[in-house]
């Protein structure tokens, strides 16, 4: 029975928040990014204190269900774990065999993300954070199959002149994060699929935090020595590892709360109660750990660590230069307020990407150096910032994109408008052009008299926000004539002074 | 007796069928009527109404919808849909006016009607928060979308000039008719948006009319074969600066005008003429107007057509 709403809500979950990421048509309505927000890291990042809140008290309370239900990345190798149960009948009674802990693996593991983290390096976190490893394999693997069977669809429906489905653009803009998320794809996966939650109980660092606090859960399984028999039934079932049917032992750090051996054992010797005395036997598996090694460890990741980032901080500016296109500071997404605050926050799990609907965000290179790899950076080579929208900050889980109204958005200037009439076609050719003022919403590029009847754009970077309506458009290649300039940190663009709406008469037609 | 009731039906339905595509025949002559007593309008200039009233009495005077669409045709319609903007800011055609031109068509004998527009900003919220796709739906026609290359085939355009070829929207290419319905408005690049200048959203590719002489191509992508049979030029609200997106609401005022024309052209001399009013905009800052004529695809001279005018 607890196996089963453990499978129902977990199930729900996943199939929601996997639709929420891949959903471009919007029949999740945005109000779903409650999805995102009740995931641990971003929540942390975010330093949402409710969801933070309940997230440990649960885990105090039922140990780590949070692994065991809300966790996608979880749910993702149960999946695999459950597949692979359809290839292999012939094993089905060999499935699990229970495997010491890896604390120092685990503990190492958290304390070098850690140390990387404060040290303003989150690439590392970003990469073991599960839920935002498996934003990157939705985004990767699942998305393009989902958009081209959309595709099909689309294709196979206005064969018929049925304009239901429409075609979609798979977009991938960025080989290094396509990259990542198949390969997190296919290795965790494959973990999943052979070792049950091998990767929640070595490298997880959510799986190491909540473990700590599930050693001392209220609730919890236990195994009764007068009913077992040490049949082994249990331990087969345990796709944590950490059932030692011999020994009559669990090791409650590993635990994800699943209840799969509840149900298996034929003695009815597994009973989930409550931990009125202190379990003796896992805290002493802790205490085994070597805190020296442990040290080692962490300084050696560290200096490791800041070697590359330095490396890269170096690295950025002959990259920059190298680029044909000579913007000097990446434009950070709308709500970031500065690249600063996304590089501290950002868990590159791609929702802002997924969800934005002019395709103006793509996973950053090196714009932002090593350590911002795989976060939103604007680009308007396929679309430009809806003056309106305020999709990316609304969804954003982690607080690297603050919320915005409307209105604070009008005002965001992420960057600002650079012209170079040299480049420009009225300049070059003498003839009309306009389309970048035709794309400014706030009109600081607006088309003034030239020569003979023709209009030149003419900049006022005071009242720009960034939007890249001009530079997306601008005709001219390979050096346009218009361009974006990011800000470090955002600034308010100045407010547009609203003249008096003025009605006018006419009498004829004037021909 | 079966196969007598058989017959009669027979024949009875057979007869129906001659009469329902003999309505036609009853409309073109009734326009050589209108002609004959010279009532057939080459241009009818409207102003003073809704523009659903506006409309109706335009093409009542150019001789009826029946004139330009007969049963059974696709018909296409080509509003200005480029901006995420609500109607009130008047960066893109009337809903009201797309609504009733839709609903004419049906009465035409239209088997199917269908609006899209190359959009500027975001396809969906545009085709939404102008409202062109709920007033065209509630009407019967359905919306297209064209945000995909993949929507549009090349054509060749011998009679252009800098244009040689472009890729044109599905939804014309395979209408039997289609009617363009642009808004009049200001517009930073090409001073004035109006009939001609809205074919850039049957296009996939503007760039290149930016950048190589943008009046000659709006000119030459006029000179298309597949000709609207129909502009309608919506200046109920009309965006008088800071187009083709606008600003604020004080960039709009509302002359409720209406023009419509086969001469693409000719209709938009008028509504230029008529936007002079409002701000001055010298005709040959609209070079492409002229561009046109040069082309044959339609005149400036308004003496010389029946023009019919209209105040409500």
């Amino acid at each position: 029975m607890l196996k089963k709403i453990r499978a129902g809500i977990a199930i729900l979950l996943f199939t929601l928040i996997t639709f929420y990421f891949l959903d471009f048509a919007g029949l999740l309505p945005d109000k779903f990014h409650w999805l995102a927000k009740i995931q641990f890291i971003p929540a942390l990042l975010a330093l949402n204190a409710v969801i933070l809140g309940i997230l440990l008290l649960a885990t105090l309370l039922f140990g780590r269900i949070y692994c065991s239900v809300v966790c996608p990345l979880g749910i993702f190798q149960d999946v695999a774990a459950r597949i692979s149960r359809l290839f292999n009948k012939k094993k089905k009674k060999k499935r699990y065999k229970y495997r010491p802990a890896k604390n120092i693996w685990r503990w190492s593991i958290l304390a070098v993300v850690a140390i990387a983290f404060f040290a303003g390096f989150t690439l590392l976190a970003a990469l073991l954070d599960p839920y935002s490893a498996y934003g990157r394999i939705v985004s990767s693997v699942f998305k393009p199959v989902y958009v081209t069977g959309n595709n099909l669809l689309a294709k196979l429906f206005s064969a018929f002149d049925n304009y239901t489905f429409y075609k979609v653009d798979i977009n991938i803009r960025s080989i290094f994060t396509f990259a990542t998320g198949g390969i997190t794809f296919l290795v965790i996966g494959f973990l999943g699929w052979k070792y049950g939650r091998i990767y929640c109980n070595t490298v997880c660092p959510v799986g190491t935090i909540l473990g700590f606090l599930s050693k001392h859960a209220l609730l919890r399984i236990k195994i009764d020595p007068g009913k077992c028999n040490k049949c082994g039934l249990c331990e087969m079932k345990c796709k944590a590892l950490c059932l030692n049917s011999k020994e009559q032992k669990i090791d409650y750090s590993r635990c994800v709360v699943c209840f799969d051996c509840l149900d298996s054992c034929k003695h009815d010797a597994l009973k989930l109660v409550p931990a009125f005395p202190a379990k003796k036997t896992e805290i002493a598996g802790n205490q085994s750990v070597d805190t020296g090694k442990r040290k080692f460890l962490a300084t050696m990741a560290v200096s490791v660590l800041s070697i590359p980032a330095v490396y890269a901080q170096q690295k950025i500016k002959t990259l920059v230069s190298l680029k044909p296109y000579k913007r000097q500071t990446p434009l950070s997404p709308p709500g970031s307020a500065s690249a600063d605050h996304l590089l501290d926050h950002c868990t590159s799990c791609q929702l802002c990407i997924s969800k934005c609907p002019s395709h103006v965000l793509k996973p950053a290179f090196m714009e932002y150096g090593l350590g911002g790899m795989m976060q939103p950076v604007m680009d308007f080579e396929k679309g430009f910032c809806n003056f309106d929208c305020t999709v990316c900050s609304d969804v954003c889980p982690s607080g690297a994109l603050l919320p915005l109204t409307t209105e604070e958005k009008h005002r965001t200037q992420v960057g600002h408008v650079v012209f170079i009439k040299e480049n420009c076609v009225v300049y070059t050719d003498e003839t009309n052009c306009g389309a970048c003022s035709e794309h400014c919403p706030t009109q600081a590029v607006s088309m003034v008299p030239y020569k003979n009847g023709l209009t030149i754009p003419s900049v006022n970077p005071a009242i720009c926000v960034g939007c890249g309506g001009c530079e997306y458009i601008c005709p001219v290649r390979p050096y346009r004539a218009i361009h974006v300039e990011g800000n470090e940190v955002h600034k308010q663009a100045e407010v547009i002074r609203e003249t008096k709406k003025k009605e006018i008469e006419i009498d004829g037609f004037g021909f | 007796m079966d196969r007598r009731i058989f017959l009669r039906a027979v024949a009875l339905s057979g007869t129906a069928a001659t009469l329902s595509t003999s309505g036609a025949l009853d409309v073109l002559a009734q326009t050589v009527v209108n002609s004959q007593t010279g009532e057939s309008a080459d241009l009818v200039a409207v102003m003073g109404g809704e523009p659903e009233e506006m409309f109706k009495r335009g093409i009542t005077a150019i001789g009826g919808m029946g004139r330009f669409v007969k049963p059974g045709q696709k018909v296409t319609i080509k509003p200005n849909i480029g901006w995420n903007k609500a109607p009130e800011l008047a960066a893109n055609t009337n809903p009201g006016l797309i609504a009733e031109i839709v609903r004419q068509c049906f009465s035409a004998g239209a088997k199917e009607v269908t609006v899209f527009d190359h959009t500027c900003d975001e396809w969906l919220k545009c085709y939404e928060n102008s409202g062109i796709e709920d007033a065209a739906k509630a009407a019967g026609a359905k919306t297209v979308p064209a945000h995909e290359e993949s929507y549009y085939r090349e054509v060749a355009l011998p009679k252009g000039k800098s244009l040689k070829s472009a890729k044109i929207h599905q939804a014309i290419l395979d209408s039997d008719v289609w009617i363009n319905v642009p808004v009049l408005k200001n517009h930073g690049g090409a001073n004035l948006s109006m009939s001609m200048k809205n074919l850039m959203g049957i296009v996939w590719d503007r760039r290149i009319f930016h950048r190589s002489d943008l009046f000659q191509c709006i000119a030459d992508i006029c000179s298309l074969d597949k000709r609207p049979a129909l502009n309608v030029v919506d200046a109920y609200r009309v965006m008088k600066n800071n187009g083709p997106q606008g600003k604020s609401p004080a960039d709009v005022v509302t002359p409720k005008g209406l023009f419509i024309s086969q001469d693409i052209v000719a209709v938009d001399t008028a509504a230029a003429k008529f936007f002079n009013q409002i701000r001055e905009m010298p005709l040959d800052h609209i070079s492409y107007l002229s561009n046109g004529q040069a082309l044959n695809i339609g005149t400036m001279d308004l003496e010389k057509l029946n023009v019919k005018r209209i105040k409500m």
